[in-house]
């Protein structure tokens, strides 16, 4: 019987239907019609029931249709429709009986104009923003030196690969703890939170790259996920993001500690501060010697002066073979100093004597006692030679040693101090019984000031 | 965190010895004094630099469900 004949029937036998009847007949007609429609219009009255399922009209100029999109669908649309929104839906036309009204259910949606990602990303990228989670002030600084880089990629990807060929180019002291992860399709997202999760749990790891290389906005979409975004921005460990390329911009970008332009961008940089370190380091070491430097050289200069006094030449040149005796050979070391010190005793003994025969005492007193402590610093430098050649051949063989004027001690020089500490610089300054502390290369040792003569 | 931080720290420290000797008004025993620990710094600073041993892991499910740490066979077969 066709759909006329049943209508005819009623018609003419005056039988009137009942409202459940003609809606019934309704529904099973337009329902029929209307299996799957796609329509194209403005969303408006957009509700979001607590159930999960939402209630919206689309528009046009002249027309409006009720639409409900239930839970299950919603879960799948990547974006968030809203008031205002150009939209194409897809759905069946049904007749809710009840009121006698029909509706559009919707079973897919896409934005009209941007694509859906596109529109989803930038409506996550909005909301991101406004709860605060790129602002500057969250980011935290990157670890001068990373002991232990994180690195969550695929293991088989490109990504990993460019950066162990910058860290291997570089050769850098950096140890990497890689945790896989899938970094695209379905899923992927929740990979590399699990990966974050793990290199969180680390305490080695002081710094996390989060990447993978270049593709398309589908390849690259588990970056644009939320749950994601709000996993980086939890993290204990600073994190950097690497994904795809210059032009690529991701949630996970905005969100990271810092973003790199593609994954080598991202060892470069948690390379560059250690070699901001070594530089300082090496720089730092350079002034420290050359500043040293200067300041024994101007020290030297003032000893020379003082020393230009006639009775101090000899001495000052004894002094100063015996000390470049030093430097001849490590193995007759010992031999030239006990030569040096006889002759240099029996110097001082002439010298001395020349002295008291004049009877210049008065105005030489304070010479004589600089020269009588010259002779013992000497000897004791020389013993101190003796007994640390040994230690001599190390300092040697210390490159930094060798331009230090600590080498100067190692050489046998040595400096006295009074009990304050202070140096000794004129022999007056010290009185009979007083006591004298003696700094050598290695250590020092006390000694008491002899009875005046 | 600690250890950068003296790292850092350590650096600062050398900074100023360096100011101070350049400066040039300190008794040659302090200014000797100073370079020592100046020597030091430096030589800590410089051992810290050098102290990763430039390892390359990846963490692997263990049978137990727990991730441990194995050496790293970069493949070179996918592109």
């Amino acid at each position: 019987m066709s759909q006329l004949d049943f209508f005819e029937q009623f018609s003419k036998g005056r039988r009137a239907l009942s409202v459940s009847e003609l809606t019934a007949r309704i529904k099973t007609l337009i329902e029929a019609e209307f299996f799957t429609v796609w329509v194209e219009g403005e969303i408006s009255n957009f509700t979001r029931h607590s159930s999960g399922h939402w209630y919206f009209s689309l528009k046009d100029q002249f027309a409006s249709l009720r639409c409900a999109s239930f839970r299950m669908q919603n879960r799948l649309l990547r974006f968030k429709p809203e008031d205002g929104l150009h939209v194409r839906a897809r759905g069946r036309i049904s007749i809710y009986e009840p009121r006698g009204e029909y509706q559009l259910v919707v079973e897919h949606m896409e934005p009209v104009g941007l694509g859906a990602l596109q529109l989803a990303f930038e409506q996550l990228k909005n909301k991101l923003a406004a709860e605060g989670l790129f602002n500057s002030e969250r980011k935290r600084q990157l670890p001068l030196l990373p002991r232990c880089v994180g690195v969550v990629t695929s293991p088989t990807g490109a990504a990993i690969r460019d950066i162990l060929r910058v860290i291997r180019r570089r050769n850098e002291a950096l140890n990497i703890l890689i945790a896989p992860a899938r970094v695209q399709g379905e899923g992927a997202a929740q990979d590399i939170m699990r990966a974050i999760r793990l290199l969180n749990g680390r305490a080695e790891v002081d710094v996390i790259i989060v990447g993978r290389g270049g593709g398309s906005i589908e390849d690259l979409w588990a970056f644009n996920e939320e749950p994601l975004a709000r996993a980086i921005a939890k993290s204990r460990v600073p994190i950097i993001s690497a994904v795809g390329h210059e032009t690529d911009f991701t949630i996970a970008d905005f969100v990271a500690d810092l973003r790199a332009s593609t994954p080598s961008a991202a060892a470069e940089m948690v390379s560059a501060a250690r070699d901001e370190l070594s530089l300082r380091l090496e720089r730092l070491t350079r002034d420290l010697v050359r500043a040293m430097q200067q300041r024994t050289n101007r020290s030297r200069t003032i000893l020379g002066e003082l020393e230009r006094s006639r009775g101090f030449q000899t001495l000052r040149s004894r002094l100063q073979s015996a000390l470049q005796g030093l430097d001849f050979s490590l193995n007759s070391i010992e031999r030239i100093f006990i030569r040096r010190l006889r002759l240099h005793r029996e110097n001082l003994n002439i010298l001395a004597a020349r002295l008291s025969e004049a009877d210049l005492a008065r105005s030489l007193g304070a010479h004589r006692r600089r020269l009588l402590s010259l002779d013992a610093r000497f000897a004791s430098v020389a013993q101190g030679m003796i007994t640390s050649k040994r230690e001599r051949v190390s300092v040697a063989a210390g490159k930094l040693n060798s331009l230090s004027p600590l080498a100067v001690l190692a050489r046998g020089y040595a400096i006295a101090f009074d009990e304050k500490g202070r140096a000794i610089k004129r022999a007056k300054d010290v009185r009979a019984g007083d006591r004298v502390i003696v700094r050598v290369n290695e250590g020092q040792f006390d000694c008491t000031r002899n009875k005046e003569e | 965190m600690s250890s950068e931080k003296s790292f850092e720290a350590s650096l600062d420290e050398l900074e100023r010895i360096v100011k101070q000797l350049e400066a040039g008004d300190l008794p040659l025993e302090a200014s000797l004094e100073l370079f020592e620990q100046g020597v030091k710094l430096s030589r800590d600073c410089q051992k810290r630099l050098d102290e990763a041993e430039r390892k390359v892991e990846i963490l692997l499910r263990s049978t137990d469900g727990t991730y441990k740490p194995a050496p790293f066979e970069e493949s070179e077969s996918e592109e």
